[in-house]
């Protein structure tokens, strides 16, 4: 976050529509979204529904059919994303641009060893021994704290636990070094001892690589805790943005809202407040 | 009168012991968290007191009568329990008409079009979702027909597994606040289990923290305000959960 002044950004998205065909007609999903985004840790937040994970597959083309997306512009690195061919851009995702999903438990093939997944991520983007490959992956595992590499890779992923299936999948991401980190909720399928460990981690990988990252997660304290900017997303819209230290500062009733109906720790009051959502559905 | 207790409870599955020793006992009118990572055995003691982990030795009681290992009916009317996902508890084919009123089918109860019908009102339900099928409501709407179920044959204690982890913050508030309610004014005891420690914060007035199937501590829920803990697991899990921001010391 030093350095975004100084150089051109690491992305630049601007006016990014997203769209799905209903029965009454296509219905944008996300509607006019722009950042930009150096090399630092943004956050999106938002309810389920609110075009934060839509935001995060169009970055990397991968809305599927029948939903179309369209950006006045969206600049990786100074590379027009848009008009690259399916080929080129296959190239890009994985080696520059990475996603880590949900639930390890969909994301790992159950049919390979875990050694040959990471390994396969690697290989897709670059050319190395046989032996290079196996150290990249023992060197990658041990980065992920995984205390016993060896034993590991020959592991299938129903041998492992959510925690661990999460390491792992970051471990595939992060080994062809990407330059853009995009993780869509990784800790929501994991447990609380856990989710910190992860989180951890990634933010250490993160900034010791120099990676741009966008967590995307409907949990505000988490993104703030591990965040440096924040935007806050509802019905396909930036309603608020602000950095991840002025959160509690926040103005926009949606984001006061949703602040107000997380339970607290020492938690006083008899009723937690409900969003009326009558108020803003019409913005 | 003590509306739950727990004597040496084990629970097995198979030949894997997943809970050891666990003794507990919840008052009437309480409300009582079982906390803990996935794994340490939490919603097992849930489904062993309703009777779906039928692999149990020791002494489970419930409102002061001593529960079998099989299935009861008149237990049925006097605990009832909800379950974590309210998008694969709800039957994808039939509607919430049909989902209340067959509670009242099994017990032989009668006047149930009137019974369904403040059921609705109370878990703040429109009439107009009774002949809806659970693909037609939100998540937060499930998991009210879901209480609405639980509710049906008037029980005095709920068993509630992770009852909002599925759902969105501002959803979660709006169950949240009906639990509470409904506890309020039906003089209910809870039985929750979360590993969210806000919303024990918020529910309930006990809790007990479960670790590799064994409970290692039972405290007072003020005791997440200061983080006063005693046994060392749950400290950790206190700090993983990001401590009380709130106070600064």
């Amino acid at each position: 976050m030093t350095s975004e002044k100084t150089q051109a950004p690491l992305l630049d998205l601007q006016n990014l529509r997203v769209s799905f065909p209903t029965p009454k007609g296509r219905v944008d999903v996300v509607k006019g979204l722009s950042f930009t985004l150096g090399r630092e840790r943004l956050g999106i937040v938002g309810e389920s529904g609110s075009g934060k994970s839509m935001t995060g597959r169009a970055i990397l083309r991968l809305i599927r059919r029948p939903g179309v997306q369209q950006a006045d512009r969206i600049l990786f690195d100074g590379i027009d994303l848009q008009s690259l061919s399916e080929r080129k851009m296959r190239d890009l995702r994985g080696a520059r641009i990475s996603m880590i999903m949900q639930d390890p438990k969909f994301s790992l093939n159950p049919v390979m060893t875990i050694g040959d997944q990471i390994a396969e991520a690697l290989k897709t983007h670059e050319r190395l021994a046989r032996s290079a490959v196996k150290s990249r992956v023992l060197e990658m595992l041990h980065a992920v704290r995984i205390n016993d590499p060896e034993r590991v890779v020959t592991l299938y992923p129903h041998e492992v636990s959510g925690g661990m299936g999460q390491r792992i999948m970051i471990a595939m991401m992060l080994i062809p070094r990407p330059d853009l980190l995009i993780a869509d909720e990784p800790t929501s399928a994991l447990d609380v001892s856990v989710q910190a460990q992860v989180l951890d981690l990634i933010d250490e990988l993160v900034r010791e690589k120099g990676m741009g990252l966008i967590l995307i997660s409907h949990d505000l304290n988490l993104v703030a805790r591990y965040c440096d900017r924040i935007l806050v997303m509802h019905a396909g819209q930036v309603v608020e943005s602000c950095a991840a230290a002025d959160l509690h500062k926040a103005t926009h009733p949606y984001t006061r809202g949703l602040l107000a109906a997380v339970p607290r720790m020492e938690e006083t009051r008899d009723e937690l407040p409900v969003l009326d959502r009558s108020t803003w559905s019409g913005t | 009168m003590i509306a739950i207790s727990l004597k040496n409870l084990d629970v097995s599955y198979g030949t894997t012991k997943v809970v050891e020793g666990a003794n507990f006992d919840v008052a009437e009118g309480e409300s009582f968290a079982l906390v803990g990572e996935s794994g340490s055995g939490k919603s097992t003691i849930l489904k062993a007191i309703a009777g779906l982990a039928p692999d149990w030795t020791g002494e489970i009681s419930v409102l002061g009568e001593r529960r079998g290992h099989g299935v009861d009916h008149a237990f049925a009317t006097r605990c009832q329990m909800v379950f974590q996902d309210p998008y694969g508890s709800l039957h994808p084919r039939k509607s919430v008409d049909q989902v209340l009123s067959e509670p009242l089918k099994i017990h032989g109860l009668g006047n149930r079009d009137q019974r369904v019908e403040e059921m609705l009102a109370a878990v703040g339900l429109d009439r107009r979702f009774r002949y809806r099928y659970p693909h037609q409501l939100s998540g937060g709407q499930r998991q009210r027909v879901a209480i609405a179920r639980a509710l049906m044959l008037e029980p005095k204690v709920m068993l509630l597994d992770e009852p909002t982890s599925a759902l969105d913050v501002s959803v979660q508030a709006e169950i949240l606040n009906l639990l509470k309610k409904l506890r309020r004014e039906q003089g209910l005891t809870y039985l929750m289990v979360t590993h969210n420690l806000p919303v024990v914060s918020f529910m309930c007035d006990r809790m007990a923290v479960m670790n590799k199937g064994r409970i290692v501590e039972i405290a007072p829920a003020s005791a997440l305000h200061d983080g006063s803990f005693s046994d060392p697991y749950t400290q950790s899990l206190y700090a993983a959960s990001g401590g009380n921001p709130d106070r600064k010391d």
